[in-house]
């Protein structure tokens, strides 16, 4: 016995515990947020601007068709792409706020969080080497979820002076003969842009002649305001080519239930299923039931939030260019991303100081990756008393630092 | 009533102490507009008062509220108008409205105690001719009022920071 254990030590052993980690996942840098949160979460009496999610809770009646799913014993596995009922009402939905018509049975999967669906997407499209084109600022998933599945992620710079929005120039200078996949995010989480149908036309033509497949992240396509959402997937010829993702969550206030969904070919959508179906196999029953009572019966309610946030919009927007930073109209989304250097420091030592200093909490916009350095991303999902409060404490510490 | 003139009432609904430059802001419309707006609405009596919502039992001060319902005659050519407003006008009464159903006024009151309420129905309200009959229930609890909660539990329960 002892022998055999002496043999087996011949072995190259292992240092650390991290030693038996893939380097796939020892690869990926913690998120800035994550960081940014620990420091928040040592202070006290801070307002937060900080905050990717509605303050909203979710409307009664959705909470309410959730507990009476319980009730009614809903505890059981659905279809793996999701109840057809809910399929059935998100094709329906998808058909009537943004003209595009899939089949629900083999065109959508209802996932666990728009999360989820990014993630499907990435891993049954990425073969390793594969380039995947981001366009920056965006969400901080994307290029760690690409780096997860063997995918190289590439940033493409947006500007200010652009609103953000995506350009064909610039989109054109990144492709390579390895690019495959285009991810799209508008409108923005952090920085507000939104992309008209002009802007997508010439976005289309570069993705039809280069060949690529469009992963379009459309969680906040009911919060535009001004002009309504236009899905990549609606533009002409780019439905195919479209893995359309979105959810429940930043619409309906329904972050807490991770309830997502992806629409697009059938084809795709099939491996993609096969993933879903051996990873978590179907979201929970319970979020579904809550899901379909929002589609059927929450369209009003979700006006009125949208209603709520543009007014808070133009608040912080006027609040932000009276205190002298500049500030890009957003049009999209919930959030401000003002450029603070015009201070002369950078994101993330005026966030800091804001925080120590002024008592309020925003995220530093270089974590959002090539481009944000410069900017702070501000939610605008707060109350109107604590958002101007916020102003006027941002007020008070750049006049101070400009002296 | 105008377009904005709704959207405004709706701001001063939520939080009547707003300014005018702030819902001018959260409109996005010229700031004589909304001043404008106020005006004509506190002129012809639209925004009637700017008071504040009190939950009483949180003031050491004891009260008691009572809804009474109240079975009335009409009066011939004035309706149930005259009667309304003879009950009305006690300082005591805090809101009437005329109902549709088993009975007609329905009358909440406020006293100091059950004993002031009780001679407020047979003292004043129960004597005058018109009313037929009253039916008094007192209110133990106000959990919500014109859409307000009281005990609010649902505060906000966010992550201070999220992607």
């Amino acid at each position: 016995m002892k022998e055999e254990l002496e043999v087996s030590s011949g072995l190259a052993r292992r240092q650390s515990m991290s030693d038996y980690l893939s380097p796939l996942v020892r690869g990926i840098k913690p998120s800035g947020i994550r960081r940014f949160f620990d420091l928040v979460s040592t202070r006290k009496d801070v307002i937060t601007l900080g905050v990717g999610e509605p303050d909203f809770v979710t409307p009664w009646h959705v909470r309410e068709a959730a507990v009476y799913a319980l009730e009614t014993g809903k505890t059981q596995y659905t279809s793996n792409a999701g109840m057809p009922e809910l399929r059935e009402a998100i094709c329906q939905y998808l058909d009537d706020s943004f003209d595009i018509a899939y089949n629900p049975a083999d065109e959508v999967i209802v996932t666990v969080g728009g999360s989820e669906a990014i993630d499907l997407a990435l891993r049954a499209l990425i073969a390793p080497g594969d380039e995947i084109l981001i366009p920056e600022p965006c969400y901080i998933s994307y290029s760690p979820i690409t780096a997860l599945s063997g995918g190289v992620p590439v940033g493409i710079e947006t500007f200010s002076a652009d609103a953000f929005k995506l350009t064909a120039e610039s989109l054109k200078k990144a492709i390579t003969p390895r690019s495959k996949v285009l991810i799209l995010c508008y409108p923005s989480n952090p920085t507000g842009g939104i992309m008209t149908y002009e802007d997508w036309l010439p976005i289309a033509k570069v993705v039809e002649e280069n060949d690529l497949i469009v992963i379009s992240d459309e969680i906040y396509a009911e919060l535009t305001y001004g002009s309504k959402h236009v899905s990549f997937a609606a533009v002409p010829g780019m439905k195919d080519r479209t893995i359309l993702v979105s959810g429940f969550s930043k619409a309906f206030a329904m972050t807490g239930w991770r309830m997502g969904y992806m629409c697009g070919h059938s084809e795709l959508l099939a491996a993609m299923l096969k993933i879903h179906q051996y990873t978590v196999m179907c979201a929970p029953i319970m979020a579904q039931y809550a899901a379909l009572e929002a589609l059927q019966h929450g369209l009003e309610e979700k006006d009125r939030m949208v209603e709520s946030y543009n007014q808070r919009r133009r608040l912080v927007v006027k609040g932000f260019r009276d205190i002298g930073l500049d500030c890009h109209e957003p049009q999209g989304a919930f959030y401000a991303f003002p450029s603070v250097t015009s201070t002369g420091l950078s994101s993330e030592v005026f966030a800091q100081r804001l925080l120590e200093e002024a008592g309020v909490a925003a995220v530093p916009g270089d974590v959002f990756g090539l481009g944000g350095e410069g900017h702070l991303r501000c939610s605008y999902a707060t109350s109107v008393t604590q958002l101007t409060e916020a102003i006027d404490r941002i007020g008070n510490f750049v006049h101070k630092l400009k002296g | 009533m105008t377009e904005l003139q709704l959207k405004v009432l709706e701001l001063l609904k939520e939080d009547a102490r707003r300014d005018a430059e702030l819902i001018a802001t959260m409109l996005g419309v010229p700031l004589e507009d909304v001043k404008e707006a106020i005006a004509a609405m506190e002129e012809n009596h639209i925004i009637v008062k700017y008071a504040t919502v009190v939950n009483w039992s949180k003031v050491d001060d004891e009260k008691v509220t009572a809804l009474i319902e109240v079975q009335i005659t009409p009066e011939r050519g004035r309706g149930f108008e005259g009667i309304a407003e003879r009950i009305y006008l006690y300082p005591e009464v805090k809101s009437v409205y005329l109902m549709s159903g088993a009975y007609d006024l329905l009358v909440e009151i406020e006293g100091k105690n059950l004993k002031e309420v009780a001679s407020f129905v047979s003292n004043k309200l129960s004597p005058i001719d018109a009313v037929l009959s009253t039916k008094t229930f007192f209110i133990l609890k106000k959990y919500k009022q014109d859409g307000i909660i009281f005990d609010e539990h649902e505060g906000d329960h966010r992550l201070m920071v999220s992607p």
